[in-house]
């Protein structure tokens, strides 16, 4: 570390960064380069992409499900599509995106020089388009690509896989080295490289809620590198952890699969709990209410989300007794999140607020994602669950909290911090065509689920009863609605960094904190003194 | 030369990350040896030692026969009987037929299964053909032998059994 604060030191301050000529130069530039934030940008970049890729794959999902009967495309790719979506929008567009925001504002936010291991933030970068490359081949090999679903149950995923499995089992260890990766690093930022006087209890809830989701992710990505090497041994070398012939059992990789995925699912949410933590005080010019609730409620969701995974499970066969374990815990979750929302709403309590952009993303954020929690507190309930495990309300559930809660984050973070980063104004106007479009169009998709799967349609099926027809067909329209206004998104975006106005400072004059003491766009090299934090 | 603050820290969040990852695979022992002890998921065990206490004439349960070959067993292998009913606490014997379909000599381990899997540790076998290994030669056949009888104790909630055995080729092991 010593040696990269001298190598910044010697530098002349705001010199931007080193591009050599023509394309190589280019290339050179960003396969090479160690800047926090140019590294943030090749992640939001590729997550930008990938968000317009799986989302292509669900409106393949919905066009197919617009009417019973099969239309495009047969069933066996239409199982490629359902699993390709969730392994990318997850891997692909939320983790991505989070760790580019990560690399860009942690450091500017505890006033550090850069990330704590710029080398290694190079390769958790680089890792990832290669696994996506490897990812998306499988759709052109013989026998397609995999087709068991994001969850990839044994043994969909081992006897009865098609071969290219393999491919995706590698892909999966790389995103895993690449997110462990990233998040030591954001771990050893976080720890190490605070400015003087950021003490724990002062650092912004952003970096707070990706210290949490960097511990959880270190946690547990080994343990699905773990279940997906048990995958390709009972696919390759004849163990059989997964195999009833064997003396093994497909339901124990449910469990090692679900003490990853629950504790997952915060990786994905928690730093959007962070995004509107700054987002909701900066357009309601009050500082965050109760910001050490906040911080135990983050820890100690992080904390339960270990002991819940079974939830999953319910209909597996476990004992009455786990059963009701695991419902009670799944409920407790309930009351940090409460507390979350509660703090939200209060800090915008009498606060003078105005409704920019990235307020409104918010705000309809604090709304929708808790719709997508009360679904889940339904879900979470044993009896219940019996009826509704592998439903479309289960699909309506995650795609409340996911859709209209994590990507709507995403979106009011990019429109918050995009001043901020390029120094240009974004379209306000075509921001909130956007964001209309965006949160009705979101609720004609997903809210009719909710009555399918109450009547009975089952999730993963690319035909269906006639007597679901018309809640599907209000799905589908949605859905391609919701689609094309995030091409609205993308110009807006690209509008901004090539074309948009000069901002003025101060770009948010509600907005606090040590990343708004610097010039927008920041320096390219920001905080090689440290600043003196009160 | 001491670690700096920093590479201490690297290194012990390294640790976590090797711990887990061995945490991933200690978690099929810690498995097994949970529905082991709790007599759940229908993992049978061979503890034979306990004789019927008493017949239970108040009620019939009937307990199913699935027999399968995992792929690498090109056996013809079945229940001579696919279902009895038997009072609680009877004792019944039965066979499965197993016919090495092969032209060399191939040894098995059947793997029982049982649903529910509560229902497993009620089910007492006092003779069972998944005890040891079978050998046939090319193209033998045999009935292989099952005794067993349902613990008096089996809740009366449970009112049908599958028994499951699927053959796993462990010639040469």
């Amino acid at each position: 570390m010593s040696q990269s604060m001298a190598h910044h030191a010697a530098h002349d301050e705001h010199h931007g960064p080193a591009q050599g000529k023509g394309v190589f130069g280019f290339i050179k530039r960003w396969l090479f380069t160690t800047n926090h934030k140019d590294i943030g940008t090749l992640y939001l970049w590729l997550a930008m992409t990938s968000f317009f890729l799986a989302g292509a794959m669900a409106l393949v999902i919905r066009a197919e499900l617009f009417e019973p009967g099969l239309q495009f495309v047969n069933p066996n790719f239409f199982n490629q599509m359902t699993t390709m979506h969730g392994l990318i929008m997850l891997f692909g567009v939320v983790m991505p995106a989070f760790t580019g925001m990560a690399n860009w504002q942690i450091p500017m936010m505890i006033g550090a020089p850069d990330m704590a291991l710029p080398r290694l933030n190079n390769w958790s970068f680089w890792l990832l388009p290669f696994a996506f490359a490897l990812l998306l081949s499988t759709m052109f090999h013989s026998g397609g690509g995999p087709n068991f679903g994001w969850t990839m149950y044994a043994p969909l995923s081992t006897k009865y896989a098609p071969a290219s499995t393999d491919f995706m089992i590698f892909s999966v260890h790389m995103m895993g080295l690449s997110s462990i990766m990233g998040s030591i690093n954001i771990i050893a930022t976080i720890l190490n490289l605070r400015a003087p006087g950021m003490n724990l209890m002062k650092m912004p809830m952003f970096v707070w809620t990706w210290l949490i989701t960097a511990f959880l992710l270190i946690a547990i990505m080994p343990v699905l590198a773990g279940a997906v090497t048990m995958m390709l041994a009972d696919r390759h070398f004849g163990t059989s952890f997964f195999d009833a012939a064997g003396g093994g059992d497909p339901i124990l990789f449910q469990h090692v699969f679900w003490f990853f995925g629950h504790p997952e699912v915060y990786v994905l949410v928690l730093p959007a709990f962070g995004v509107i933590s700054e987002v909701i005080p900066t357009f309601s010019r009050k500082p965050l209410f109760g910001y050490h609730f906040m911080v135990y409620a983050t820890v100690s969701i992080a904390a339960l989300s270990f002991i819940v995974w079974a939830h999953h499970m319910f209909t597996t066969g476990i004992p009455l007794g786990a059963e009701l374990f695991f419902m009670y815990t799944t409920m407790l979750i309930a009351v940090p999140t409460g507390i979350k929302v509660f703090n939200w709403v209060s800090t915008m309590f009498k606060g003078a607020m105005t409704f920019e952009t990235p307020m409104l993303f918010a705000i309809a954020f604090v709304f929708l994602f808790t719709i997508g929690g009360f679904t889940g507190l339904m879900l979470a309930l044993v009896p219940a669950d019996y009826q509704y495990q592998d439903t479309y309300f289960v699909v309506g559930h995650f795609h409340y909290v996911l859709v209209p809660g994590v990507i709507f984050s995403l979106f009011a973070a990019t429109y918050y911090w995009l001043p901020k980063w390029t120094g240009k104004r974004y379209n306000e106007c075509l921001g909130k065509w956007h964001f209309w479009l965006s949160v009705i169009s979101v609720n004609i998709t997903f809210f009719p689920m909710h009555f399918l799967g109450l009547a009975g349609m089952p999730r993963r099926i690319p035909d269906y009863a006639l007597q679901f027809t018309n809640f599907n067909m209000v799905a589908s329209v949605g859905a391609f609605i919701f689609g094309f206004s995030q091409l609205l998104f993308l110009y807006n975006v690209i509008h901004t960094v090539r074309k948009g106005k000069k901002v003025e400072e101060p770009v948010w004059e509600g907005a606090h904190g040590l990343e708004w003491t610097l010039s927008s766009p920041p320096p390219y090299h920001s905080f090689t003194e440290p600043p003196e934090v009160k | 030369m001491s670690m700096s603050k920093q590479t201490r820290l690297v290194s012990l969040l390294f640790g976590v990350v090797v711990f887990m990852f061995g945490f991933g695979f200690a978690l099929v022992p810690i498995y097994n040896s949970l529905c082991k002890t709790l007599g759940i998921n229908g993992k049978v065990t061979q503890d034979n030692s306990q004789a019927a206490s008493g017949v239970d004439m108040s009620r019939e349960v009937t307990v199913e026969f699935v027999a399968t070959n995992s792929a690498a067993v090109p056996w013809a292998f079945y229940p001579n009987v696919t279902k009895v009913k038997l009072h609680p606490g009877e004792s019944t014997r039965l066979s499965f037929y197993a016919e090495n379909k092969t032209n060399f000599p191939m040894t098995v381990q059947a793997i029982p299964s049982v649903t529910p899997g509560l229902a497993a540790k009620y089910i007492k076998k006092t003779e069972c053909f998944c005890f040891a290994r079978q050998t046939l030669k090319g193209h033998e056949a045999m009935d292989m032998p099952l005794i067993f009888h349902l613990d008096p104790a089996l809740p009366s909630k449970i009112s049908t059994v599958t028994l499951a055995y699927t053959l796993f080729d462990v010639t040469g092991r």
